[in-house]
């Protein structure tokens, strides 16, 4: 199965990713909003973050789950570059994800050739049909 | 949707439904086409339904889609119901532009742009992820963020008169930097002095039209061939994550049952929490032209060095154009005070206006509009009639038309340095792909846009400028 593809949008940057599991298809959403920054297969595994993220309704735990790949870039300087152990939990209202992201620091070596302001709300999906479906309009 | 023509270039959607207000659009036939072809005017119909809305829902001639509010779109709100909302700002933070003039001409500096563009590279970061090497400390930052240029100046980047010429003379005073996160915090520290990437730029001009000499004089233009430096950059990541942690935060409280779209959520301006995400947002004003005011500092010791000296670099404006502001504005024939909200317009005060810098009051604001890469830019002059039409209000710039997804697959960044060296113009980047995506094919025609704005009486002409040299992040 294809991992996300991007679609016509004015101004930014539209995409859907699939999976066959909801976790999967946030995977390959984290793995989207990378690929706006950075090439992936460029970016040795050498550091990992721990990540957890909580939130009322599942769209905000994905909004949540990927402006932490923003905040690790612009804050700590790390470059996501595969997404292990990534675990959504729902209770109550409450939702949480944990993954585990890898990648390395910013060195010299890579090139990061765009930037994303903010993870928007802006015609967000997350569908269940065959598979799973999110798609996300990033503001660059 | 239905669409009324008022005139030329204005049009109006009546109030229907749960709008509070009408919407109206300032735009040429033309334009309006290609904004039919996206959900700007749905935007401007769902902020039109927005809780304590005065007049319209305003609609500028750069128009674009945007989150919950247009791109281009203007909206005021009264105190005692209306919102503040952090989809009405956007998510760069007092994105702006600035403009300094030099006393240089063409014919002097034609042989030099290569270099001055080369040094003023190596000292002004651009690109993603390019901080400054020395970092300061958070409690720099929190200072930063409290008195913004004012800052900068204190601290050796450039003098009082920039100050003075700057919109809210750099400084919005309601800012408080401990309704910053620490994660905003944690994200900006290491940009402050940087240019960022994107649609981001610096350029280096010459005025190659003067429309208007008595106010081009009053802006220190003189003619023709007159080298200016534009500067148009923003808040960073730092504005990015205090429009993304106040949108977290007014969900949490408000809920968002009863949004049209969820990108609309606001709260009260009475609230504790829109009182809050206001001083936050000055805060990130305040970083912003903190952050313009030490580029443009930058410049200055680049154009000494390699010119010989920078004397004469004084500035003309800077201006914000995602902001939220407390203005007076004549409403129902009432002078009333009323929260604008300027997402992807322009400030466009006339003359007479106590907020415009006393050596512009007798010729209204200068409100500087950037093209797109390689294409003019332009300088107009805030006029009295804005003030009825828009809350004062102009547009930002030249707007997309096509997505840089397929700005990528249709352009090659080499190719466009290429194109832009046939014309004269240098070009630097960080980024081919980043070249791509800005290619001027991608947004709308910026004569067009100005052309409306002059001829509906939002901002008047003064002055057109080409570049001479780019430098994009």
């Amino acid at each position: 199965m294809e991992k996300y593809r991007f679609l016509q949008h004015t101004a930014d940057a539209k995409f859907q990713a699939f999976g066959d599991t909801l976790e999967e298809a946030f995977i390959n959403a984290a793995l989207a909003v990378c690929s706006l920054m950075w090439d992936i297969d460029k970016i040795e595994i050498r550091v990992t973050q721990d990540v957890i993220v909580k939130a009322k309704d599942m769209k905000q735990l994905l909004v949540n789950c990927l402006e932490e790949i923003l905040y690790l870039f612009d804050a700590k300087g790390f470059l996501l570059a595969s997404v292990k152990d990534l675990n959504i939990e729902q209770a109550e209202g409450n939702y949480r994800l944990s993954a585990c992201f890898q990648g390395d620091y910013f060195l010299e070596k890579y090139k990061v050739y765009g930037g994303i302001k903010a993870i928007t709300y802006n015609e967000m999906k997350i569908e269940k049909n065959n598979h799973f479906l999110v798609q996300v309009v990033v503001d660059v | 949707m239905e669409l009324k023509k008022i005139n030329e270039n204005t049009w109006e959607i009546p109030k229907q439904g749960s709008m509070r207000v009408p919407a109206r659009i300032y735009i040429s036939s033309k334009l309006l086409e290609s904004v039919k072809r996206d959900m700007t005017l749905q935007q401007a119909k769902n902020v039109a339904c927005l809780k304590g809305i005065q007049r319209a829902s305003y609609v500028m001639p750069d128009a674009h889609q945007g989150y919950g509010f247009p791109i281009g779109g203007v909206a005021a709100f009264n105190l005692d119901e209306g919102i503040i909302s952090p989809g009405g700002v956007g998510y760069d933070i007092n994105c702006g532009v600035r403009v300094i003039k030099t006393d240089f001409f063409a014919e002097e500096i034609k042989s030099k742009v290569k270099s001055l563009l080369e040094e003023i590279f190596k000292e002004v970061p651009a690109g993603v992820g390019k901080g400054r090497a020395a970092h300061l400390s958070y409690s720099v930052l929190e200072e930063v963020c409290a008195k913004g240029a004012e800052w900068a100046v204190e601290n050796g980047y450039g003098t009082k008169d920039d100050l003075e010429k700057t919109e809210e003379y750099g400084r919005m005073r309601d800012a408080d930097p401990g309704c910053i996160t620490h994660r905003a915090k944690e994200r900006g520290l290491p940009q402050i002095g940087t240019l960022g990437a994107g649609n981001h730029f610096l350029e280096l001009q010459k005025v190659s039209e003067v429309y208007d000499e008595r106010t081009a004089k009053a802006f220190g233009i003189k003619k023709k061939g007159q080298i200016l430096v534009m500067i148009h950059c923003g808040s960073r990541g730092l504005g990015h994550q205090v429009a993304s942690d106040y949108i977290r935060m007014m969900e949490d409280k408000f809920g968002i049952e009863n949004l049209p779209d969820r990108e609309l959520i606001n709260a009260p301006i009475r609230s504790e929490l829109g009182q809050k995400y206001y001083k936050a947002m000055c805060a990130a004003v305040n970083f912003a032209f903190a952050n313009r005011q030490m580029i443009a500092h930058y410049v200055r010791e680049v154009f000494k060095k390699v010119m010989g000296t920078n004397e004469g670099m004084e500035q003309v404006y800077d201006v914000c154009h995602n902001v939220a502001k407390f203005e007076t504005h004549e409403i129902n024939g009432q002078k009333r005070k009323v929260c604008v909200h300027r997402k992807g317009a322009t400030r466009s005060f006339g003359p007479g206006r106590e907020e415009i810098p006393e050596v512009y009051r007798s010729v209204g604001q200068p409100v500087i509009i950037p093209g797109s890469m390689g294409t003019a830019s332009y300088i107009l002059a805030g006029t009295d009639k804005a003030e009825e039409l828009s809350f004062g209000s102009t547009a930002h710039g030249a707007g997309r038309i096509m997505s840089r997804h397929e700005a990528l697959r249709r352009f090659r960044g080499e190719q466009i340095k290429r194109d832009l060296e046939s014309q004269g113009i240098e070009l630097k980047s960080t980024s081919w792909k980043g070249v791509a995506e800005e290619a001027s094919q991608a947004y709308k025609n910026v004569d067009e846009v100005v052309r409306i704005s002059h001829e509906v009486g939002l901002g008047k002409l003064v002055v057109k400028v080409v570049p001479l040299g780019v430098m994009k992040g």
